[in-house]
């Protein structure tokens, strides 16, 4: 006889059986809160993370690269407006969220709490922080969740022309002076490391991940997305003709990977704690154009209220 | 090489560009993302077509000119874009004043420059006038919304207003550079734009509730190179990174 199944068995069911679960399905409370948590977050990273490559827009050193750095920030800026409207799907309210980032009760990548005090930032956040999100993104196209996995695929062609552009950058800066090359060289040197962290603590230290592959919210580990990206990168390091700053990183043919050093977690956790260099003045830049836009968004809705009145009016 | 054209191809280009800079600042830090990202793409088309009109700018000057030799290894008193457009952004109200009164004389006077017998100019204005349609269209609905929204929102883009209204003059100023080029047919002229924009400005203004400012003093110069002292950390923020680097490609 066949044992009544509960719904979070069914639930598990369906996903397993690579079906999308949609905004109006019945899901776990938990896997709604995961992925309202998650989707929000990303949303925030983009945000925020329009801070530390907008600071360039206006030293761009050329016209060409001035409308490109802008154009790609903008993105960032569409990104988050699809992340933002998948989580409303999740019943979540843009609003609610937008505060919590405000009162520092919800996260966002912490690689944007590094300062980019060089051109060559600019080239090396395309290349290794679009890159590390990419391998996430990548993943997250096939999610459990249709719309969040929807936006992915959207977001992923994006950011795949960021990547390049950010490549092509630090390729012109390695092919140019002297000064450019260091340039170049030192925002690798600053960005490597912050940039392995994005993917997260290692597998035995990432307690809700288990639970995130099992429903398929995930579908990698940290680690293995980790390795996929080290895979990749280093290669293309050697292409610029640039260094990666770890003395034991090795091709292992063994494994078929490469090794690397010990990620220094403490700085990890020291970052995310509020200890970066730019943490204060990321979320001090969110909440002053939110404070001061404020008077802007109420007088934007008065009007529109207004003008519901007198349609209303004059339609009766 | 005609001086004179170089000279209006020049302050054509440069208000795009100025603008397109000052428009940039806000990315970041708009006052809800949708707007964000409204203004940005505004700063985009500034930015597009001030490379348009720089590298015209180039080929203008000679074989070893590019847009960007034109635009970062120029100094102050060789800019001449409007004064207004050089003013900090102050806030977003001050932000949307300044684009209602520019972008109202811009509207008419591309719709003019389509008529220029430079080809070039022509060509750009082609190009420029749906997005320019659409920036006068945008930034009118802002000030009508503000200045019809709240008691807070009229009073302060009154103020914005009122503030910028002396640096609206210079738009409207003819030297012997328009002169010329406006016998020859290549230039707009600005006679009958003032006409257009005070009444299309009135028109506006009243939608939104809001009062029109009587002419006073104008401010004038950036057109002859003579600006205010913002332009100079403008320049100073935009060039710096070509200028430590002047052999470097990037």
């Amino acid at each position: 006889m066949t044992k009544e199944l509960s719904l979070e068995e069914r639930f598990q069911q369906y996903v397993d059986a690579e079906n999308k679960v949609e905004p109006k399905d019945w899901m776990p409370e938990k896997y709604r809160k995961t992925l309202i948590r998650q989707i929000s977050q990303h949303a925030h990273s983009e945000v925020v993370g329009m801070l530390p490559e907008a600071n360039w827009i206006t030293r761009a050193p050329s016209l060409r690269r001035k409308v490109a750095l802008l154009a790609k920030v903008q993105d960032e800026a569409g990104h988050g407006l699809y992340l933002y409207s998948a989580a409303e799907t999740l019943g979540a309210d843009r609003q609610a969220l937008v505060k919590d980032l405000l009162d520092g009760k919800a996260k966002y990548s912490s690689i944007f709490n590094y300062p980019t005090p060089t051109w060559a930032d600019i080239g090396a956040i395309g290349w290794l922080v679009d890159g590390a999100a990419i391998a996430n993104q990548v993943m997250l196209c096939r999610t459990s969740y249709g719309p969040y996995a929807r936006a992915m695929v959207r977001i992923c062609k994006e950011e795949s022309f960021h990547q390049r552009q950010g490549y092509e950058i630090l390729l012109t800066l390695v092919r140019g002076t002297e000064a450019q090359k260091k340039m170049a060289q030192d925002s690798l040197n600053r960005w490597w490391w912050p940039s392995l962290m994005m993917f997260g603590p290692t597998d035995d230290h990432s307690p809700n991940s288990a639970q995130s592959m099992k429903w398929k919210i995930k579908r990698k580990s940290n680690d293995e997305l980790r390795e996929e990206f080290i895979d990749k990168t280093v290669p293309q390091a050697e292409f610029l003709g640039l260094t990666i700053p770890d003395p034991k990183l090795k091709w292992n043919e063994e494994r078929g990977h490469y090794d690397h050093s010990e990620i220094d977690w403490e700085e990890f956790y020291d970052v995310i704690s509020g200890k970066g260099k730019c943490n204060k003045q990321r979320m001090d830049a969110r909440n002053k154009a939110h404070a001061e836009g404020k008077w802007v968004r109420e007088a934007a809705n008065v009007y529109a209220r207004k003008q519901a009145e007198h349609s209303k009016q004059s339609a009766a | 090489m005609q001086k004179e054209l170089l000279h209006y191809t020049l302050r054509l280009g440069d208000n795009a560009l100025i603008l397109g800079h000052r428009l940039a600042e806000w990315c970041g830090h708009g006052p809800v993302l949708e707007q964000d990202i409204a203004l940005s793409n505004i700063a985009l088309d500034h930015l597009g077509q001030a490379r348009m009109l720089l590298q015209y700018a180039a080929r203008q000057k000679g074989e070893s000119y590019t847009e960007d030799k034109v635009a970062f290894f120029r100094d102050i008193t060789e800019y001449y874009n409007l004064l207004i457009l050089e003013l900090p952004n102050g806030d977003w109200g001050d932000t949307l004043a300044r684009q209602f009164l520019f972008d109202t004389y811009n509207y008419f006077f591309y719709t003019e420059l389509l008529n220029s017998k430079d080809d070039h100019l022509k060509a750009v204005a082609q190009k420029a006038i749906k997005e320019i349609t659409y920036h006068a269209q945008w930034s009118a609905e802002w000030i009508i919304r503000l200045g019809d929204g709240t008691e807070e929102s009229h009073q302060r883009v009154q103020k914005s207003i009122d503030d910028l209204w002396m640096w609206t003059g210079e738009m409207f100023t003819m030297d012997e550079i328009d002169q010329k080029l406006i016998e020859e047919g290549v230039a707009v002229d600005l006679a009958p734009i003032k006409e257009q924009w005070h009444q299309k400005v009135a028109e506006i203004l009243d939608v939104a509730t809001l009062k029109k400012p009587q002419d006073d003093w104008m401010q004038s110069g950036g057109k002859q190179g003579e600006h205010s002292e913002y332009l100079g950390y403008i320049l100073a923020e935009m060039q710096h990174l070509p200028r430590m680097h002047p052999e470097a490609e990037w």
